[in-house]
């Protein structure tokens, strides 16, 4: 039996170790929200996080990354009432149009803003230049980028000023 | 009848003159028997074809149109909300079933008939007539930039406006007091004098019992309140949590996995299959020989040679033994055709000039270039293009016990449902069709092959059976936008004004408009000559605009060039009898500050295009450092009569400049040995973060007749970007993809044509 945890759950299932992992996801799991869009890395429509890294999971064979921790879209989400800032801010600017490269683009502005809570323009470009989006929502993501990046500001700030409190006992 | 063409309706005769007044089968309005069952759940009444009422008071406008990414169900739901005065926050969409009923009978009326204006008494016979054309050509389109503009305009507001009037007569009967001195409001019926406050549920029932008019007094601008407001589409939520269902995420218990392949020779028919190796896979289950397939739809005509499918437990044991195959095919003499070759041959028939179709005729050009002192020429050239929508082609189906059920994303449910059946030799009433969320369209998912390649996989496998297309097969068996050449006269007088034009191009598709320039230049004669290829041709985002829009605003940009004018200045002076193309041109100077002076190695340029009833003028800046061009900004006026929702229009403006960037950068389908030499997007690349202009767009609420919002924006940036690069390095780029020159030498040296 192969196992993987998957969005913190552990999967255990047989499975041929040359299988790229999404097909895994989508097949083996029916975690459907993880996309093909060209099997050799080139579009990013794939993307999930290993052990918080982004990778193109159509590439990946499952033997690369048995046992480890994967997140997919649907593990971005802190909890099932509460989305992630960047889910928010792509309602908020309305980012998708057709959405299937949606979630390959969350994935990648998900680890970026994890190593880089405040990305410049350079950086968002680096980041997401991996990640196709034929109808060209470029504008809409990098504005949703930085916005989501406004509300991990806001949070870290108010998390900063209830420790202070504790920490002063006020 | 290959084409779905207003020339080709017409002919059919069907509703020339007094065969407007035919049997009237059935219009959107009557609920046909069983579609209330059919359409309404629990606690719903299907009050009109197109709304549902429920005992929530929510409303369901239902939308005969596909979701690609263009927000349309929540744009036409606006429209049906507003002559509706529903509470917006009480409105759903729901996407209309592949059943006649929701034939597009609005898109045939606007495409055939456009801008006409039908006495009230004849209007249900017009209708009837469309719909039943519409039933019996099997036409639930999404295409053509027509939803909003055809179904939107001529269903859903009269849809939304005979409803709201059909509650009013059931409530003035309840209440016994005049229709008069009810008034509607946020999905409530209210009559003050009596203190009446219900809402819509409570008639709903009543109001489904009654006919609904036809011609519905509609509301004028000023009085919308949801159509041009701001919403939120309802499909976004979905999207960005994995959870909205594309084709691909469809999951049928026992299902298996399927890919395939066709002659990459196009036309090419199949000798044999070597499938040892492939069966030997773990995995691999069968491999099947799928027969050649055409289909004479008037909106999705196409012939496809044979294909092999490999049916396996997954895609990845599927794809690997597609790999293992030993395929041979008869290539039919095809194999030698390369993309050169096939630009020989439109040269040499242009040249030719044999059987020369005319678009536009009038002065006498021939005399005027037989005399004109100044005379610029020059010839153009773009390659054939690919669709790559995000999701590659697939669909999912089951065929069993004479029937069939498919999943699929498509732009025409109907069209899809007959062709499938017609595949497997069924009656069309014994296809359901569940139409997902397509992951793209753009022209492409307007072809029905992968559906019945799917059907007939699953018909012999007997178990569900989801297809999935490789990229490069998608890639390489696409229904190509044509390469075209298009070649061009101008005489100029001394004044620098042009007195003649003349262009003669190969292979016209639709619109037949799209080579026609609004320019006031008193002797045209625009022409066509036949020049087949076989490579497969397909409708592409904007179709022939996309070509014709690059090479007419080109070249007048070089007949300003040659008159030492500016080409704004130059556009401006031809434009006096067309205020509604000289406000948008003048209102893209003003917010790209056109005048204002630019740096050494940047650049700007201007195109201005009609099409599809909407008017779009761009302005590009690039900057060009030792020859790498950057393209840094591109502003945009979009005027589209009305925007019913301006975020919505933005968002369609946006998507279709990148579109058409990525072609006019990157994109080239090219023929090598009769196949396409492209595969994947490492080589029919896309533009991406890192390579996207800024996007500056403006609207013009101009009340003209609404017009389309989806294709507008292409076929204007690749001109514009071609005229920033003449800016700033005085190259003239004739021949797209802009990439394949070095702009670091002169014109002979980045071998440009010309």
């Amino acid at each position: 039996m192969a196992v993987l945890i998957v969005n913190g759950t552990r999967e255990e299932f047989d499975v041929d170790p040359s299988t790229p992992l999404l097909w895994v996801l989508r097949e083996k799991l029916a975690l459907t929200g993880t996309k093909f869009g060209c099997g050799i890395a080139q579009c990013g429509a794939c993307t999930v996080h290993v052990d918080g890294n982004p990778i193109r999971s159509c590439s990946t064979p499952f033997s690369a990354v048995e046992g480890k921790e994967i997140t997919t879209i649907e593990g971005l989400a802190p909890s099932s009432e509460e989305l992630h800032p960047l889910q928010t801010a792509w309602i908020e600017h309305q980012v998708p149009q057709c959405g299937y490269c949606q979630s390959g683009q969350l994935m990648s502005a998900a680890a970026l803003l994890a190593s880089n809570p405040n990305p410049d323009d350079a950086a968002i470009d680096s980041a997401m230049r991996g990640n196709i989006c034929r109808c060209g929502m470029y504008g809409r993501i990098r504005q949703a980028i930085k916005t989501s990046a406004t509300y991990y500001e806001v949070a870290s700030t108010s998390e900063l000023t209830a420790t202070a409190q504790e920490v002063s006992g006020e | 009848m290959n084409k779905w063409t207003r020339r080709a309706f017409l002919s059919t005769g069907i509703i020339a003159g007094t065969g407007l007044v035919v049997g009237v089968s059935i219009r959107p309005g009557n609920r046909a028997q069983g579609l209330q069952e059919l359409m309404a759940g629990e606690d719903e009444t299907l009050v009109h074809a197109y709304i549902k009422i429920g005992a929530d008071n929510v409303v369901t406008a239902i939308i005969p149109h596909s979701e690609m990414g263009q927000g349309i169900q929540t744009s036409l739901a606006q429209m049906v909300a507003d002559e509706l005065d529903a509470d917006w926050d009480l409105v759903r969409a729901e996407e209309a079933p592949a059943l006649d009923e929701y034939a597009n009978y609005a898109v045939g009326k606007g495409f055939l008939i456009p801008g006409a204006k039908f006495p009230d008494i004849i209007v249900p016979s017009v209708d009837g007539a469309l719909m039943q054309i519409a039933d019996v050509l099997n036409v639930q389109v999404t295409g053509g930039s027509g939803s909003i503009r055809f179904t939107g305009e001529l269903g859903s507001r009269i849809a939304g406006a005979a409803t709201r009037q059909l509650l009013v007569q059931a409530a003035a009967q309840e209440w016994q007091v005049p229709e008069s001195e009810i008034e509607t409001e946020k999905s409530h019926l209210i009559h003050r004098a009596s203190s009446h406050d219900e809402p819509y549920a409570a008639f709903a029932l009543a109001a489904s019992a009654m006919t609904p008019s036809y011609t519905p007094e509609l509301k004028r601008q000023d009085q919308f309140k949801i159509m041009g407001q701001q919403v939120q589409r309802f499909d976004i939520p979905a999207k960005v949590d994995g959870t909205a269902q594309f084709a691909l995420d469809v999951r049928l218990p026992g299902m298996l996995y399927a890919t395939v392949t066709r002659s990459p020779v196009f036309g090419g028919s199949l000798i044999g299959t070597k499938d040892e190796a492939a069966r030997a896979i773990s995995g691999v289950i069968d491999v099947y020989e799928l027969p050649p397939m055409e289909s004479n739809d008037m909106i999705g005509a196409f012939a496809a040679g044979e294909s092999v499918a490999v049916l396996a437990e997954g895609y990845w044991p599927a794809i690997q033994g597609l790999k293992a195959l030993e395929i041979e095919w008869d290539t039919g003499g095809n194999e030698t055709v390369t993309s050169d070759k096939i630009f020989a041959q439109f040269d040499a028939d242009i040249s030719a000039a044999q059987n020369r179709g005319t678009d536009s005729l009038f002065g006498d050009a021939d005399d005027v270039f037989s005399t004109a002192a100044n005379i610029i020429s020059a010839d153009y050239r773009v390659p054939f293009l690919a669709h790559t929508c995000m999701e590659p082609l697939n669909a999912t189906a089951e065929v069993k016990d004479g029937r069939c059920e498919i999943w699929i994303g498509c732009q025409n449910p109907l069209g899809f449902r007959q062709a499938v059946a017609d595949a497997l030799g069924i009656d069309a009433e014994n296809v359901t069709l569940h139409n997902q969320f397509m992951g793209g369209g753009f022209g492409r998912k307007a072809r029905p092959d992968y559906a019945i390649q799917a059907a007939l996989v699953a018909e012999r496998a007997g178990r569900p059976v989801q297809l999935i297309w490789s990229r490069e097969e998608d890639v390489r068996q696409d229904f190509y936008r044509p390469a075209v050449q298009s070649r061009f006269r101008a005489a100029l007088d001394n004044e620098g004004n042009p007195i003649a034009w003349e262009n003669t191009y190969v292979d016209k598709h639709e619109p037949i408009e799209a080579p026609l320039i609004p320019y006031a230049i008193p002797a045209q004669n625009i022409g066509y000559v036949a020049s087949p290829t076989h490579v497969p041709f397909g409708a592409w985002r904007s179709v022939d605009h996309s070509q014709h829009g690059f090479f007419t605003e080109s070249f007048i940009d070089e007949i300003a060039v040659a008159a030492g004018k500016d080409p704004y200045e130059y556009r401006v002076g031809l434009l006096s009898n067309h205020p509604r193309h000289l406000a948008v041109l003048e209102k893209v100077a003003e917010e790209a500050q056109w005048s204002r002076p630019l740096a050494e190695g940047r650049g700007r340029g201007i195109s201005l295009q009609e099409s599809f009833g909407t008017l779009v003028a761009q302005v590009v800046e690039v900057t060009i450092d030792d020859g790498n061009m950057s393209v840094d900004r591109v502003v945009a006026v979009i005027d589209a009569g009305f925007a019913i929702s301006p975020d919505g229009i933005t968002a369609q403006v946006e998507s279709a400049i990148i579109y058409g960037l990525t072609a006019a950068l990157h994109g080239e389908i090219t023929i090598e040995n009769g196949a396409v030499a492209q595969s994947n997007f490492h080589d029919y690349e896309a533009v991406r973060m890192d390579t996207a202009p800024k996007i500056e767009t403006h609207i013009i609420n101009s009340g003209h007749a609404i017009g389309g919002a989806g294709e507008p924006g292409t076929p204007g940036i690749a001109p514009a970007l071609a005229n920033a690069v003449f800016d700033a390095t005085g190259i003239r780029v004739r021949n797209l993809p802009l990439n394949q020159f070095n702009l670091r030498f002169g014109v002979e040296e980045a071998g440009v044509v010309g």
